[in-house]
């Protein structure tokens, strides 16, 4: 019995047990190790990604959840880092350790693509389900800033 | 961590190894007697570039000019990805984003750390203080070599040679690639004495420079301990007794071993490990474990407990002295105006965001060490002796570290992915949960500060007593003896102030749970009683807490700049916005002069930190921007410790297994920070842990001035702040 579902606009059919949470599938099964684990819990945002444009905590959908949608995970992001946040990620130097970030890259890609002039309660509000032990809130939220304001000249 | 004595060197190499006794000693062994040791340490894309000399046991040159350079501290989020190379960079003439940064494999004798006596561990805030003349030496020997051999090549002088840019230029066009001489070069004696720049003379050094991780941070390759991925490797999961040093009696693996994926269950000398087909198998079949303990001597741990045996002593404890001027006891008995106080820090776990992990690889009498690391010749002599191989079959690769802050110093979690993978036979990946990673971590060790000073009749204190009670950590890790003073446990004790008699002490004393080095170390538990209560004498003799402090720092320029410009940066003073309070804190740590301004509100009986002003004077720096971030990191890690930082135990069993009880700073809560940085020529100072420990005494100060309470103890909760 497998799961059939994409993950970054390719069909997969998966072959973990339903239950099994969708971050292992894809990080183990799919071999994508970009989205990361840290609670278990759904309590730190280092698995988040998107499901059916909306973010998720992967480490607590059990797969089944995710049958015939669209799962995107940090690797759907261009790998030359062009994408409007990952310039600003680049450009405020905002990753210290790095772990939590790709998750906070799909948390802040989530909100602008619903917002594309956030306020800083509103950046607040999308973000503060992102623990970063590195304290590097201050910056992720100045790039946030930067990559709204280039989206919206574009 | 910060400077170790020599007599804490029972495992280590010896610590007499001076700077200058380090660098002949990579000097002989860059002239080509290591040659190919360092391979291990690099990357493929380094290694597919062709031929690889070795100059010298910092920069690695390919044929094609692919430069490496090697950072022989682990990457944890503080920079020295960038700042290492950078250093040797300088010398090198090379453009930074033009080369190859590959992590050192474990060779103390090449890539130890002087500053903490030897081991090549990255901790102490001294990657830097480390680095600063050691990589560029290294840079400029390396340098010499390719202008020797290029005027070798070409028969002209070498004056008239100049190196630029990876290039050896000559009169009359000639040229040539490092790559091209790299050969000649590494065949070179290497010159022992090398001039190096006038500090005016910096292109990198001193520049905001971008990070040369943040793309691999962006884009999800960056690879850490839990994405290595090895050919025919397993997942483990591992059982630990919910006592911290409880051993395993007997367990029924009778379920465990009928659940989807697993290939073998074993038993290890810390608990029992489950061996499946993925992490998720593994995991899901140590759940059905059932496993007998002999919980041992911690199954009566209680963190009330011990923290009233640390309060009382223990009659085998001693009294360290750490300094006395004077006879302070006999002025504060003899003064109608004293102050006492007792400050009380909490255990704290480290947390870092990837939960501990290690893949390791045993086969044919060999170790193959993957993984977070902040101690390389630790895990290789550890593994080695554990596993009964010789060091030097012991190979260690240091991923990315998802955080460190002191926890992956230890070893215990390489240490069992190893005997696992010797168990099975097979290469194995043990990844903990978040669980075991809060539930059995080294806990930053609880401390009891016991103060008093007796105030003259300016206000000025004329005497202070201060003793910290705390637990070694060094006796543990490094076998300090009971007897020596513990030198990652007087950190900041003695503040600045000018007070004529003093007496400083420090008591060990063993409350029973493995406590481990936590970001800044005892400076964090130093400064909070001090900054707190220098704070209560400016009270007690009704002077504005920043104009006493600097009236007792007549003679301590370096102290009082920071701490004035501190002031004025955060208009002190002045009034704050409606509702708002400051307070003020200063330090010196790891050769870093500090102070921190914290701006709160109060909000239903705890503090709401809004801004934090923050003045640092650290001399040189090698890339400015990073150590804006590194204090901007430091200010929100210490206000998660500040303000919800507390770990308790309960019949051994740590009460705290995730998030929901064990609170992190979020952004929504993460105040504006706002930092100068006073441009200096002084010796470089460490900035990956001293603001850590200034801003818990900054908002506490604060919450004095909102509230009129003295909170003598962390984390600042609603009921802490209401019984102070």
């Amino acid at each position: 019995m497998t799961t059939r579902f994409a993950v970054n606009g390719k069909t997969v059919d998966v072959k973990a047990e339903p239950d099994t949470p969708l971050l292992w599938v894809i990080r183990d099964e799919i071999g994508l190790t970009g989205t990361k684990f840290g609670c278990g819990a759904a309590l730190c945002g280092a698995c988040t990604v998107h499901l059916d444009g909306a973010p998720i905590r992967s480490c607590i959908t059990p797969v089944s959840a995710v049958a015939g949608k669209k799962v995107a995970t940090i690797e759907s992001l261009p790998h030359n880092n062009s994408h409007p946040l990952q310039k600003a990620w680049i450009a405020h130097d905002v990753p210290q350790c790095g772990y939590c970030q790709s998750g906070q890259l799909m948390s802040a890609a989530a909100l602008l693509r619903s917002n594309k002039n956030p306020s800083d309660a509103d950046i607040d509000a999308a973000m503060s389900g992102n623990i970063c032990r590195c304290g590097t809130y201050g910056r992720i939220k100045a790039a946030i800033k930067t990559a709204a304001a280039e989206m919206r000249k574009a | 961590m910060s400077h170790t004595t020599s007599a804490d060197s029972s495992r280590q190499p010896a610590s007499g190894v001076s700077r200058r006794g380090f660098l002949q000693t990579s000097a002989v062994a860059s002239g080509g007697l290591m040659v190919g040791v360092n391979l291990a340490g690099l990357s493929a894309d380094a290694l597919a570039a062709g031929t690889l000399h070795t100059p010298n046991a910092w920069v690695h040159i390919a044929d094609d000019n692919t430069i490496t350079l090697l950072s022989a501290r682990s990457e944890m989020g503080q920079g020295v990805y960038t700042s290492m190379p950078m250093l040797i960079a300088e010398e090198l003439n090379v453009d930074i984003r033009q080369i190859k940064v590959a992590i050192a494999p474990p060779n103390a004798k090449l890539y130890g750390n002087a500053l903490l006596g030897g081991p090549q561990l990255t901790g102490g805030s001294s990657s830097v203080r480390d680095g600063w003349d050691k990589l560029r030496t290294a840079g400029a020997q390396v340098r010499e070599m390719l202008l020797s051999a290029a005027a070798d090549s070409w028969k002209v002088d070498r004056a008239s040679l100049k190196a630029e840019n990876g290039m050896i230029i000559g009169p009359k066009g000639k040229k040539a690639t490092y790559g091209q001489l790299a050969a000649a070069a590494s065949k070179l004696p290497v010159p022992e004495k090398v001039a190096l720049k006038d500090p005016s003379a910096f292109r990198i050094l001193g520049k905001r420079t971008k990070r040369l991780d943040t793309p691999a941070k962006t884009n999800g390759t960056a690879e850490f301990g839990i994405d290595v991925k090895l050919p025919g490797m397993v997942y483990a999961s591992l059982e630990q007794c919910p006592v911290i040093g409880g051993t395993v009696k007997s367990f029924d693996a009778g379920k465990a071993k009928t659940m989807p994926g697993v290939i073998d269950i074993v038993q290890i000398p810390d608990g029992v490990a489950v061996v499946a087909d993925t992490y998720w198998h593994a995991k899901k079949a140590r759940e059905a474990l059932s496993v007998q303990w002999d919980e041992g001597a911690g199954a009566t741990l209680d963190d009330k407990a011990m923290l009233d045996g640390i309060r009382a002593g223990a009659p085998g404890d001693k009294v360290l002295p750490l300094k006395a001027v004077g006879d302070a006891d006999a002025v504060i008995k003899a003064s109608t105006k004293v102050v006492k106080a007792e400050y009380v820090m909490p255990l704290l776990s480290h947390s870092p965001l990837e939960p501990m992990n290690f893949t390791a690889h045993y086969h044919d009498g060999k170790v193959d060490l993957i993984g977070p690391t902040q101690w390389q010749d630790g895990a290789q002599g550890t593994v080695a002796k554990l596993l009964d191989v010789k060091p030097e079959d012991v190979s260690v690769k240091t991923t990315f570290l998802g955080g460190g802050f002191g926890r992956r110093i230890d070893l215990d979690f390489i240490v069992q992915a190893a005997q696992i993978s010797k168990a099975v036979n097979k290469p194995v990946k043990l990844l903990w949960t978040r669980e075991d990673d809060m539930t059995h971590d080294f806990y930053r060790p609880q401390s009891v500060h016991q103060m008093a000073a007796a105030l003259g009749d300016d206000g000025k204190p004329t005497a202070m007593t201060f003793r910290m009670v705390s637990q070694s950590i060094t006796g543990r890790v490094f076998g300090l003896p009971l007897e020596a003073q513990d030198p990652l446990m007087t950190e900041a004790a003695m503040a600045a102030y000018e007070i004529p008699a003093t007496r400083h002490d420090i008591v060990k004393h063993d409350a029973g749970l493995r406590v481990g080095y936590w970001r800044s170390v005892s400076h964090a538990l130093n400064a909070f009683a001090n900054e707190g209560f220098i704070d209560e004498c400016a009270v007690a003799a009704g002077k504005d807490p920043y104009l006493y402090r600097m009236s007792l720092l007549t003679r301590q320029p370096r102290f009082a700049n920071v701490l004035k410009m501190a002031a004025e940066k955060s208009g002190w003073g002045t009034p704050a916005p409606a509702g708002r309070f400051r307070g003020i804190a200063l330090m010196e740590g790891y050769d870093t002069y500090m102070a921190q301004v914290a701006e709160i509100s109060d909000k239903d009986g705890v503090p709401v930190v809004h801004k934090v002003t923050v003045v640092a004077d650290l001399g040189r720096m090698v890339n400015p921007d990073t150590v804006e971030a590194q204090i901007e990191s430091s200010i929100i890690f210490g206000l998660t410790a500040a303000l919800y930082g507390e770990i308790n135990v309960d019949k051994g069993r740590v009460q705290q297994t995730n998030f929901d009880k064990y609170q992190i700073v979020r952004m929504n809560e993460a105040p504006a920070i706002v930092i100068t940085l006073v441009q200096s020529n002084e010796k470089p100072g460490g900035i990956g842990e001293p603001a850590t420990a200034l801003i818990g005494p900054a908002v506490a100060n604060a919450l004095f001035a909102a509230t009129g309470k003295r909170v003598r103890r962390m984390p600042f909760t609603a009921e802490n702040i209401k019984t102070a």
